[in-house]
């Protein structure tokens, strides 16, 4: 087997209360490669992304990076959060910044590149906001830029446009597109929502409802990129894609609110 | 909300009405009586020139020099104090589980009693006062600090990680300033305690001090002398309080309005 950007081999993830999240997850993710990570709520997503950040260890089972097994955090992850993950006591271009400056680069240097980053995600004249002073989109966009900044390898996101109205979510796809071509990254990108999983990836991987979810599907999307994530939705072959993926998601989907439907 | 100028107009006008009460009920008899004795409650023209028969010398700027150099130290020793205890505490739970129930029943002690142990070893001087307002404003600031930094928010201190902070860089960037938040929030709590530490442990014994003034003017019944040294005591706090905000509006810039004014 190719080694890839992240390879998950039969991780298993238990909590110490005993809970099995994630049983035997095998995934890999090949280097300039989009996936997608879709299912139920609940169904342990976002915790299989957080083994492959290191923010948890998996209770058996291996996760390596490069081919290489990774132990404690992942340092070639940029990882984007669902929720508020900005400093609030730092404005926008320091909260940028801020990655760099960890690395030791110069603040006037860090700040520099901070303002280009700021610039690339349409917020060159945001620096001096402080993340209360702006929107859901914007603060997600400034996350973005903190990310991307330190150039990592391998881009973790989960449901980072969760949060955000539906517009926004696809402006920000879009967004998120052009940047992920710009230097293709390996991408694993967590959502419940198959048409956004489907407008911008190359794999789309489909999750068992919880607790001892394992992976149920593994889906080619062979749309033609450069992709607009608003218009591709309106493709037939979107359209033929998203209906043979959600009757596998669908049974799950039931299975996971099985006891309220 | 209400405009600026109305606010301070109709504050003005709740101080005129409390004084004209005090001004009739002192100075005008009403049946043939006074209804606020002048030896119990003196009355507001007698006190006014108190006032300005003081500031006309120049020892009660001594006074009220000695009253803020002590209130200073206290906040600045007792909040020193506060954050190195607090941010210790909070990163060794440990630590802070052996020393909850000393921590709970020092902070429980009515600090008046501790102010005569305070003369009897630091003497007389502004060092007993200090260590009065110092062991009230430890702990406000010390429960704020512990507070400030475990309820750092999860999200934030694991995006830091994968942002490549290490465990320095996490404390000057994410703890450090999460703690100094909460201990500005409280910045108005604490100056006013080291200032009721600086005039209790005048009042209780000492040559010098607003406190001093007050308990020497009601050790001879005089009580135009108090209500002189009341007022005083009122506008010198009213001055440190918006000094304060001053201080806080500059150091908390990326607070949301809303909780800067709660």
């Amino acid at each position: 087997m190719a080694a890839g950007a992240v390879a998950l081999d039969r991780v298993t993830i238990a909590y110490p209360n005993g809970y099995e999240a994630v049983t035997a997850a095998d995934l890999v993710v090949g280097e300039g490669e989009f996936v997608s990570l879709v299912g139920p709520t609940g169904c342990g997503k976002s915790t299989l992304l957080n083994a492959a950040a290191g923010l948890i260890a998996p209770a058996s089972g291996e996760v390596r990076i490069f081919g290489a097994p990774l132990q404690g955090l992942n340092r070639q992850a940029g990882y984007l959060f669902q929720q508020d993950a900005l400093m609030p006591w730092k404005n926008a271009a320091d909260n940028v910044a801020i990655g760099l400056e960890a690395a030791g680069v110069p603040r006037a240097d860090a700040l520099a590149r901070a303002q280009d980053w700021l610039t690339r995600v349409g917020l060159k004249n945001f620096g001096d906001r402080y993340p209360h002073q702006l929107s859901g989109g914007q603060k997600k966009r400034v996350a973005m830029a903190q990310m991307l900044i330190r150039d990592p390898k391998i881009l973790l996101m989960d449901e980072p446009f969760g949060p955000l109205d539906a517009q926004t979510r696809q402006i920000m796809g879009n967004l998120l597109l052009d940047l992920w071509a710009a230097d293709r990254k390996a991408l694993i990108f967590v959502t419940h929502d198959l048409e956004e999983a489907i407008a911008l990836s190359d794999r789309v991987v489909i999750m068992s409802s919880g607790p001892k979810a394992r992976i149920i599907g593994d889906h080619r999307i062979d749309l033609p990129r450069p992709r607009n994530a608003l218009d591709i939705r309106l493709d037939t072959r979107f359209h033929n894609i998203q209906q043979s993926i959600w009757a596998q998601l669908r049974a799950e989907v039931i299975k996971a609110y099985g006891d309220v439907a | 909300m209400i405009a600026r100028p109305q606010l301070i107009a109709l504050q003005i006008l709740v101080a005129f009405a409390l004084i004209g009460i005090w001004y009739v009920g002192s100075s005008v008899p009403i049946f043939g009586t006074y209804f606020l004795p002048k030896f119990f409650f003196s009355t507001p023209q007698d006190v006014f020139m108190r006032i300005v028969k003081m500031f006309s010398g120049t020892t009660i700027w001594k006074h009220i020099g000695i009253t803020l150099t002590e209130t200073m130290l206290a906040f600045v020793i007792g909040s020193l104090g506060g954050v190195v205890f607090g941010f210790w505490f909070a990163r060794k739970p440990l630590v802070a589980a052996v020393f909850e129930p000393y921590i709970k029943m020092a902070n429980a002690l009515p600090r008046v009693v501790l102010a005569p142990i305070f003369m009897l070893w630091l003497g007389l001087g502004i060092w007993s006062k200090v260590a009065l307002g110092f062991t009230l404003v430890f702990f406000i600031v010390f429960f704020n600090v512990y507070q400030g930094v475990k309820e750092v928010s999860p999200v934030v201190l694991a995006n830091a990680r994968m942002l490549g902070l290490n465990e320095r860089q996490l404390f000057r960037h994410v703890y450090w300033p999460s703690a100094l938040s909460w201990m500005f929030s409280s910045l108005h709590t604490s100056v006013g305690f080291a200032l009721v530490g600086a005039v209790v442990g005048e009042y209780l014994g000492a040559a010098a001090g607003l406190g001093y003034l007050i308990h020497e003017a009601e050790g001879v019944f005089d009580v135009t002398g108090v209500f002189a040294g009341m007022v005083i005591l009122a506008a010198f706090v009213l001055v440190v309080d918006a000094v304060v905000t001053q201080i806080e509006k500059r150091l908390l810039v990326w607070r949301p309005e809303a909780t800067q004014k709660s």
